[in-house]
């Protein structure tokens, strides 16, 4: 008995020992990642408080979104949030490009520039914010000093969004940055003298010989830009908390506030928005994961 | 070598570039600068409106000192540790065993598992939310750091499989067919085989997931409240209402919340970096 189970086994330990190998991670991600974006889906037509009876009221939920004055305004600002922060890949880039010599101290600097990406985003809101002061700030102490006017920049409803994603841009632009100088450390140098001998240059020699080779950086700088633009919460937590006059929120801010905040739980509401920004986010992962499926293809062996 | 390096070009040149690193790097580093300045300085600096002057007097040891005995600060920290540590070691042995079955064997569904795992990975966190939350509630979880470690094992697991299954991918297919034909038993192969060859894996990822789990605000808020289980990033905000407009105590306050993952960055700078950048290139 015990030998025909061990033969059993045996042949077929090819499909059995990577399905042991991968129960436990996916009854763990099943159960916190999978399964609850189904659930959210569901819960997104019911109205619900999170402790009583949920009362199911179909796509009352999503019909309220479209009159809902300060869903426009987050889903609003979340373009913003997506356009303004591409720019830490071009900055990145620029950081990287100056940073790329072989001097002396050069690896501290590297580390110096790159380590804001290491802080918490609450101490950066926080350091943003009290950057930021009106009276304290270094930021009007400078203006200042260069003879201009003191601006309120967390205060006013029309800079606020720009502020903080001012403060966003900090440690993402460092993530683009190492990822390209880890791009530019690998490029091949036989490609960059045939261009020196065709007489590129500069910007040309960076637009046709470089940035092809950078590629796979660009594409991941891309990847955790928009995803770190889709995410932004922390920031907007910390330095305004959705004010000036709910000018600053976003689609994952103003979900939290509607579901969990002192305002009231309206579990049912949250979810409909959260829905919204995960179909926003499916359309880049969709992106994503294709051009993943094209390289996979590429290289099977 | 792009740009040209700067030793091939004039002296001028040479010069003006290595007194612009410098300041670039201080421009770079304002705001943090600025904190850290304000940390040492007295309160009465402060009453007194010299924010950007010579501090009138140096308290690096009177702010810090506050910081660690008058607060809760310390117990948030080692809440932090406690969340974080514990994390690192369950999300990588997952994914190091996920990893290595989507990285060697080849079944139906592969492919298709490896993408879940990727795309749960990128979801935006308020979809999971009111669930996840709901979850731990009824599990007799809420607040305590067994929850939140829970679900950030399972989060994290995303990332690190893709991680985990792409280094593999990398390894030298030839050392696994060697030990099946000497007939090794395939869970030797991979605690004798794949599993050394992994530890510059394990010693990046680990790096790069305690950074994450240490900075994360979000879950912190949604799964705990109070000094017993919340982490530094959430204990922050209690921490400067405590000490509301004493801009001394709170940059205090916050330069030691960020310290760890910092320190842990410049230690073990090279993993961390070959963590982050893993196909960045080719």
């Amino acid at each position: 008995m015990s030998t025909a189970h061990q033969s059993w086994a045996k042949r077929n330990r090819m499909t059995l020992t990577p399905l042991l190998f991968l129960l436990p991670g996916i009854l763990f991600f099943a159960a916190y990642v999978i399964i609850p974006i189904f659930q959210s889906f569901n819960i997104s037509l019911y109205e619900w408080d999170g402790l009583g009876e949920a009362t199911y009221v179909g796509t009352r939920n999503y019909e309220e979104l479209l009159t809902d004055r300060n869903f426009e305004i987050s889903l609003w600002n979340n373009v913003k949030w997506l356009v303004l922060y591409l720019l830490a890949i071009p900055a990145g880039l620029f950081i990287a490009l100056f940073l790329n010599q072989t001097v002396f101290g050069i690896r501290l600097y590297k580390s110096l520039f790159f380590f804001p990406f290491v802080i918490s985003q609450v101490v950066v809101g926080l350091v943003f914010s009290w950057f930021y002061l009106p009276r304290e700030g270094l930021l009007n102490a400078v203006l200042t000093t260069l003879g201009m006017d003191t601006i309120n920049v967390l205060g006013d409803p029309t800079l606020a969004t720009y502020g903080i994603i001012a403060a966003g841009l900090w440690p993402q632009t460092a993530y683009c940055m190492i990822l390209y100088l880890t791009g530019l450390n690998a490029v091949d140098p036989e490609q960059v003298e045939a261009g020196r001998l065709d007489g590129a240059k500069g910007l040309k020699m960076l637009w046709y010989v470089i940035l092809p080779q950078l590629r796979p950086a660009t594409f991941i700088a891309f990847v955790v830009t928009i995803i770190g633009a889709l995410r932004s919460f922390d920031l907007i937590s910390i330095m305004t908390n959705g004010g000036p006059f709910g000018s600053t929120r976003v689609l994952s801010f103003y979900m939290f506030e509607k579901a969990l905040s002192e305002y009231g739980f309206r579990m049912g509401y949250g979810s409909a928005i959260a829905v919204v920004l995960f179909f926003i986010m499916l359309f880049f992962i969709a992106y994503f994961l294709w051009s993943m499926y094209r390289e996979e293809r590429q290289s099977r062996h | 070598m792009f740009p040209t390096p700067i030793q091939k070009q004039s002296r001028g040149a040479q010069i003006a570039y290595q007194s612009l690193l410098p300041v670039a790097l201080i421009m770079w580093l304002l705001p943090l600068l600025a904190v850290g300045l304000f940390s040492v300085r007295p309160l009465a600096d402060f009453t007194n409106g010299n924010y950007w002057g010579v501090p009138s007097s140096f308290e690096f040891a009177t702010n810090y000192g506050k910081v660690f005995f008058e607060s809760d600060m310390p117990r948030y920290l080692w809440n932090s540790v406690l969340i974080t540590v514990p994390t690192v070691i369950g999300a990588v042995a997952l994914s190091c065993m996920t990893g290595f079955a989507l990285g060697i064997y080849r079944f139906k569904g592969n492919l298709l598992i490896f993408f879940l795992f990727i795309a749960g990975n990128f979801v935006p966190f308020q979809i999971l939310m009111v669930p996840v939350r709901d979850l731990t509630v009824s599990a007799g979880l809420y607040d305590t750091k067994l929850g939140l470690v829970l679900f950030h094992i399972a989060f994290q697991t995303g990332f690190c499989t893709l991680f985990m299954r792409n280094f593999i991918r990398a390894l030298p297919f030839e050392l696994i067919e060697a030990a099946r034909v000497e007939g090794v038993a395939e869970w030797r192969i991979f605690w004798y085989v794949v599993l050394p060859l992994m530890r510059p894996a394990i010693a990046a990822l680990s790096v790069l997931i305690f950074t994450f789990i240490w900075n994360d605000y979000f879950w912190a808020i949604v799964l705990t409240q109070g000094p017993d289980s919340q982490p530094v990033t959430a204990g922050i905000t209690s921490f400067n209402s405590q000490f509301v407009a004493q801009y001394h105590l709170m940059s205090a306050g916050s330069i030691v919340a960020a310290l760890p993952p910092v320190a842990m960055f410049f230690l073990m700078q090279k993993h961390f970096i070959a963590g982050l950048t893993l196909g960045a290139v080719k």
